[in-house]
């Protein structure tokens, strides 16, 4: 079943507006993940997805019929919540039969769709237990298998996952991104863990200041952030943003430092940020002009990551899988050898990347190669 | 204590140790005895002079005739419980007592849960309400018992003006024997509230928010929410409320001698009250003794029974 989301806004005085503006077609079996930081309103949306908080203004259609009204049970779909939200006085199985119980159906068909559900989450093994005796991953396969039970083919998911351990974590997004699959289910899945929604998510939608700031697949976010706050958002360690100022020859402020980049030629002069993600910077051992001196390293097997600061006072990051140890207050030389972005001076704006323009018209004109 | 014996350091050490002090004369342990007895000695001393000792001295009272300064004088054995588990009269203050222990649990009970569930409704002024439910919390006994003398006066009471206007015959509510428990089941009861309310309120502030929205997302109606999540929820605190509700009910003493004093016709002569009047009015310190220990058992006996039945349902 698609959802569609036109126009959505939420106030509770009329003034302040918590959401604003959320327009987004949600297709079919669809696993799409609502990502913003904590108090950005994804939370809120996804209540008023269900219908468990009243739309303010806009509209929300299930399969092309209009439910902005309707309350959540004829909206057809379940929600699986944080803490669970299981019943500590019931057994697995009577937590996962609840709904159909009150909703008086066959106790034949109950014990059905109840056992399937069980199975599908391997937790045959445990239905006489209650939610206490259960470890947190086991309480979680519970409140899914409930919303399986349920039949429903939309399932709302509020961050499900971060009251689990790294580890289970791990283990538990791939099983629901199978169960999503084996079901067919559409799922809207409301995270703070850009990690989650990049690996689960067939598309992402931000949420920052109670707007949109960009919808699409994990790639094209990664790779075409449309501001710097997705850009820094998205990707591990954050991507540097470094502010520069264009002269009206084309020329930029401070050149002593080198830090290689190009951009297109005819940006006006003014000032920018350019953004360079970590594993898009790298140090030249080699080299003996420095520009920047190493201030703190964390070392992460496969890989480190330099914390530096650039001859200008600007703080860095780099990732680098060199061998060579580093040292604390030891100058390098650090230079951009991969993608790299101009955003407006705002950072509200992408304005292009690799020195080509953003909307898919690969520019043909002429670059400048800069050092800051 | 192996790795220890491991050591052999340690055991010449410990031996050394060993023989000096039963040189002192006293055992190791003997210091964490006496620490023992310090720290649990004042709360020991005031349970062994307020508790214990009028507990085990009731028990001892009640088996002798007393004079009337409470003197044991002849020792007569059980006659004490015989004769009184033969008088019609006790027997009709156990009925009373009752009652009004069963009636006030319930009313409390079901009164206090359902203001304690209208005041988590998040409506304009609810915490004028919740101040209100609450309030009784503050109020003694015998201002109480006053305000609802004022309310039953057969002439200028609010209940009796209220009856004349709505054009029915005023009850005599503190001179008619079935009225007159009635009035003072409703005056517990309200005294009551207050605690109930504030205890049932935090309950229900405590249920996850997210388990009626889980059910509402099922679809589940109102009133099966109410009875599959909410009950089941709090049924500790129910448990818990009910339990001091009937202990403290058997315990009535300040209303029923403000308002009704046991009468009419020993209608309202609770267990309590007539304790009260055998030992403190009619000087019969033994026979009172007696009363104060079938009172104990028949608490004891009701607690009993209340943990036995409620803890099946309270369970999680």
């Amino acid at each position: 079943m698609s959802i569609e989301l036109i126009n959505i806004s939420k106030t509770y005085n009329g003034s302040d507006f918590i959401l604003s503006d959320i327009s987004v077609k949600i297709e079919t079996g669809e696993f799409f993940a609502i990502v913003g930081p904590s108090g950005c309103g994804k939370s809120t949306l996804l209540r008023m997805i269900a219908g468990l908080i009243p739309i303010s203004n806009g509209q929300l259609k299930i399969d092309g019929k209009d439910v902005t009204n309707l309350p959540p049970q004829e909206r057809a779909l379940t929600m699986v919540f944080q803490n669970y939200a299981l019943f500590p006085f019931l057994n697995v199985k009577d937590n996962v039969a609840f709904g159909l119980k009150a909703r008086k159906m066959a106790n034949s068909e109950i014990n059905t769709r109840v056992n399937h559900a069980l199975e599908l989450v391997n937790l045959t093994d445990f239905i006489d237990r209650k939610p206490g005796e259960l470890s947190g991953g086991q309480r979680q396969r519970v409140a899914l298998a409930r919303a399986i039970a349920s039949d429903a083919k939309i399932c709302l998911m509020d961050e499900p996952l971060s009251n689990l351990d790294a580890q289970l974590r791990n283990k538990m997004r791939s099983e629901i991104r199978e169960l999503q699959q084996k079901l067919g289910l559409t799922l809207i899945y409301v995270t703070h863990d850009q990690v989650e929604a990049m690996t689960m998510a067939d598309r992402i939608m931000v949420l920052n200041d109670a707007q949109t700031q960009q919808i699409d697949s994990a790639s094209n976010i990664y790779d075409t952030p449309s501001n710097t706050f997705v850009a820094s958002f998205f990707g591990t360690p954050q991507m540097n943003l470094i502010p520069i100022t264009l002269k009206e020859n084309n020329q930029l402020s401070a050149i002593e430092i080198s830090l290689k980049f190009s951009i297109i030629k005819s940006l006006k002069a003014g000032n920018y940020l350019i953004g360079v993600r970590p594993n898009a910077l790298s140090i030249d051992l080699e080299s003996n002009e420095t520009n920047a001196v190493v201030t703190n390293i964390e070392y992460l097997g496969t890989h480190s990551i330099v914390h530096a600061q650039l001859d200008n006072s600007q703080e860095i990051r780099i990732e680098t899988s060199s061998k060579r140890n580093l040292s604390v207050d030891e100058r390098i030389s650090v230079s951009v050898t991969g993608s790299h972005y101009v955003f407006s001076e705002d950072g509200q704006k992408l304005l292009n990347t690799n020195g080509g323009y953003t909307d898919g018209n690969s520019s043909k004109e002429p670059q400048l190669q800069y050092s800051i | 204590m192996e790795t220890q014996a491991k050591n052999p350091n340690f055991n010449i050490v410990s031996k050394k140790k060993k023989s000096v002090d039963l040189s002192l004369g006293y055992n190791p342990y003997a210091k964490d005895k006496r620490y023992a007895v310090l720290f649990l000695g004042p709360s020991l001393l005031i349970l062994a002079i307020f508790v214990f000792y009028p507990m085990l001295r009731t028990i001892y009272l009640s088996l002798f005739l007393t004079n009337n300064l409470g003197k044991p004088t002849v020792f007569i054995g059980l006659k004490n419980y015989f004769s009184l588990l033969s008088s019609s009269s006790y027997i009709n203050s156990l009925i009373a007592t009752l009652i009004y222990v069963i009636a006030v649990s319930i009313f409390t009970i079901a009164i206090g849960l359902i203001l304690a569930q209208t005041a988590t409704k998040k409506i304009a002024g609810i915490n004028f309400f919740r101040t209100v439910f609450s309030a009784t919390m503050g109020v003694s006994v015998s201002v109480a018992a006053i305000f609802w003398l004022f309310i039953f006066n057969p002439s200028v009471g609010l209940l009796s003006q209220l009856f004349t206007a709505l054009n029915l015959t005023p009850i005599n509510w503190l001179t008619e024997p079935g009225w007159a428990m009635t009035a003072v089941v409703i005056s517990t009861v309200w005294m009551n509230l207050g605690f109930t309310f504030l205890i049932f309120f935090g309950a229900l502030q405590s249920v996850p928010y997210t388990l009626y929205e889980a059910a509402q997302i099922e679809g589940v109606s109102k009133s099966y929410q109410f009875f599959h999540i909410t009950l089941p929820m709090i049924s500790p605190t129910i448990f818990f409320v009910s339990i001091i509700t009937l202990i403290e009910s058997f315990k009535s003493f300040g209303l029923i001698d403000l308002m009704t004093a046991g009468g009419p016709n020993n209608a309202t002569n609770l267990l309590v009250y007539r304790i009260y009047q055998d030992a403190f009015l009619n000087g019969n310190y033994g026979l009172a003794s007696t009363e104060s220990v079938i009172l104990a058992i028949i608490i004891a006996i009701f607690t009993f029974i209340q943990f036995k039945v409620l803890e099946k349902r309270v369970t999680y």
